[in-house]
């Protein structure tokens, strides 16, 4: 009997700490499909952020390293403009790359960096307990937005991939998301995407991967998904932007 | 062989320096006095294959040469005070993940935007770590231009040798002013093999460049090895120089400029029979120890600082209260004179 579902060589053989229903699982296995599937495992270094995402690197089989909070553009250009010949990309959440790192991945965009950016936007801040993120919608509820986000007192919800798509530096973004089997493949193609680009030498490429956080969104997994597709797409529309 | 003699400026020496130390990358951000580091550096390493970047801010700058460190480069930033104040970030994760860099601080006046006088006034914040956690930089502190230059050689070497990041720490003045200096034919050590660079797992397991320890007692393990780290270098890598330290009733204590201006105090003092010695502390972390182990119950010393009574604590810590220790210090923009220096020579002895 043919196989078609099997351990991928990328990601270790391990349970993750992510909460039921969290999009992180799914997205780490996109991931490491696609590097698998490119055959450059062996040359891919990958940058975990501050956030749940941290310990990537205990299910990742591939060489990494950790950034502070926001700077893991800046860490991946040292990288890259030292190791040419390696596949660099970061992995970063909303507060990550549009809060505390907009700086950095601004510039590392507008630098056309030959990097490959696994953004993960689930509108809230999850390792420290569901505060607002940039990508917050408004009218939805966080431990720091208790009655809401207003956009009166705390700004709109921040649209980084249309933004740095007016950059000439940049090559690719396109918003995806993990909320059904069909979007997950969409996904997928989109990272592979990303990935062949820089080793195509194209520059600066981002995936935008709308992943559900039912733990802060205090919904249950379902509700989850059923909320990015009814509610959050709509502010977040999927689609290629670049 | 004769050697090659330059003149150059303090700043200009240590982008020179680090470029024959094997620097193959360099980010950095425009900040006065240290502008001439960048230049040089946008100038001169594409020009031997090495990699510049202006960065679009310290923080970034700091964390560029982590991922250049973390990929296996000898990699360097430069900035000034209030620079160096927002790469302390980058700076405890580099000392958090073992990396070696190094960093250069051509100290201006603070606090805050300050001014762009020359200054020491950031003492506390490079021998005490400077930014969150326990940890230590080797803090180099050169008194002249060529000085800047060797000793910048040196702590790329060093940096490598300990997986620990250092820092030439310099002010306004030594940055800023020129010399003629002595360039040196010998090449430092080769970039070392670093087995735990990241590269791509070829033929091996991944390599994890981290300061994360979330698991009980991992990260109080980890500080220990740190602390055992430190533990040789304050044996094996103090540094200083010393000046008529055997007869002297008063033995002056400065770093960098202020050295060079107790020096111009001691000579005119001795001219006059008085018996004045100087201690030059060279690595002000690790603080030399060994030249205060001088056994006369009359000796007094005197801290010089361009600041308020910063590296005079760690005077007292090594004096240890057996002979007094006496403090002048100007700060701001304000740097003690000689006059000043002799008569409070005068005043205490």
């Amino acid at each position: 009997m043919e196989k078609i579902f099997t351990q991928t060589p990328s990601l270790y053989n391990v349970s993750t700490h992510y909460c039921p229903g969290c999009g992180h699982g799914i997205a780490h296995r996109l991931v490491a499909e696609v590097v698998d599937e490119l055959g450059i495992r062996e040359k891919t270094i990958g940058i975990a952020p501050v956030g749940c995402a941290v310990v990537a690197y205990d299910y990742w089989n591939f060489d990494c390293s950790e950034a502070a909070h926001g700077r893991a553009l800046a860490v991946a250009t040292g990288i890259k403009r030292v190791r040419p010949q390696n596949i660099v990309f970061t992995y970063q959440g909303d507060g990550d790359l549009a809060a505390i790192g907009t700086n950095e991945t601004i510039h590392a965009a507008n630098r056309g960096e030959n990097l490959t950016v696994i953004f993960i936007n689930n509108a809230v801040y999850g390792m420290t307990g569901g505060q607002m993120a940039p990508t917050t919608l408004l009218g939805q509820k966080t431990s720091t937005t208790i009655e809401g986000r207003e956009k009166q007192n705390h700004g709109y919800p921040l649209k980084i991939s249309e933004m740095l798509a007016l950059l000439p530096g940049v090559y690719y973004i396109e918003r995806v998301s993990l909320h059904a089997p069909a979007e997950v493949l969409k996904a997928k193609r989109a990272i592979k995407e990303a990935f062949e680009n820089q080793i195509n030498n194209r520059g600066f490429s981002l995936v935008e991967l709308l992943s559900p956080c039912p733990t802060y969104w205090g919904q249950t997994p379902k509700e989850a998904l059923d909320w990015i597709r009814n509610t959050m797409q709509k502010e977040f529309p999927l689609g290629r932007i670049k | 062989m004769e050697k090659k003699k330059i003149l150059i400026s303090g700043n200009e020496a240590i982008a020179q320096g680090a470029i024959q130390a094997g620097c193959n990358f360099y980010a950095g951000y425009p900040i006065t006095p240290q502008n001439e580091i960048i230049a040089y550096m946008a100038k001169n390493m594409t020009k031997s294959a090495g990699v510049f970047i202006q960065a679009e801010s310290e923080l970034a700058a700091i964390s560029m040469v982590y991922g250049a460190s973390a990929a296996g480069a000898r990699s360097m930033t430069s900035s000034s005070s209030p620079g160096i104040s927002l790469k302390q970030e980058g700076i405890s994760y580099i000392a958090g993940a073992s990396l070696p860099a190094v960093i250069v601080n051509i100290m201006r006046g603070g606090p805050g935007l300050g001014n762009i006088a020359p200054a020491q006034s950031d003492y506390f914040q490079a021998t005490r770590g400077g930014g969150h956690g326990d940890y230590h930089l080797i803090v180099l502190a050169p008194g002249s231009v060529q000085e800047a230059y060797d000793l910048t050689r040196a702590g790329f070497d060093l940096a490598d040798k300990y997986r620990i990041p250092v820092m030439i720490l310099g002010d306004g003045i030594l940055g800023q002013m020129m010399e003629p200096i002595e360039l040196s034919t010998k090449k430092n050590k080769a970039n070392p093999q670093k087995s735990w660079a990241l590269s791509g797992c070829k033929g091996r397991k991944p390599n994890i460049v981290k300061s994360f320890f979330l698991r009980e007692g991992a990260l109080e393990k980890f500080n220990l090895s740190l602390q055992k780290n430190y533990e040789i270098i304050r044996k094996k890598e103090s540094r200083y120089e010393g000046l008529n330290l055997s007869d002297a009733r008063v033995v002056l204590v400065a770093y960098g400029t202020m050295a060079r201006i107790a020096k111009s105090a001691i000579s005119q003092l001795r001219g006059a029979g008085k018996r004045i010695g100087l201690i030059r502390p060279i690595s002000l972390w690790p603080f030399p120890q060994a030249p205060f182990n001088i056994k006369n119950k009359k000796l007094k010393y005197l801290a010089l600082e361009m600041s308020y009574g910063q590296m005079v604590e760690d005077v007292r810590l090594v004096v240890n209260g057996r002979n007094p220790v006496e403090f002048l210090g100007r700060s701001g923009g304000g740097v003690p004179t000689e006059e000043e220096i002799i008569n409070k020579i005068k005043r205490i002895l």
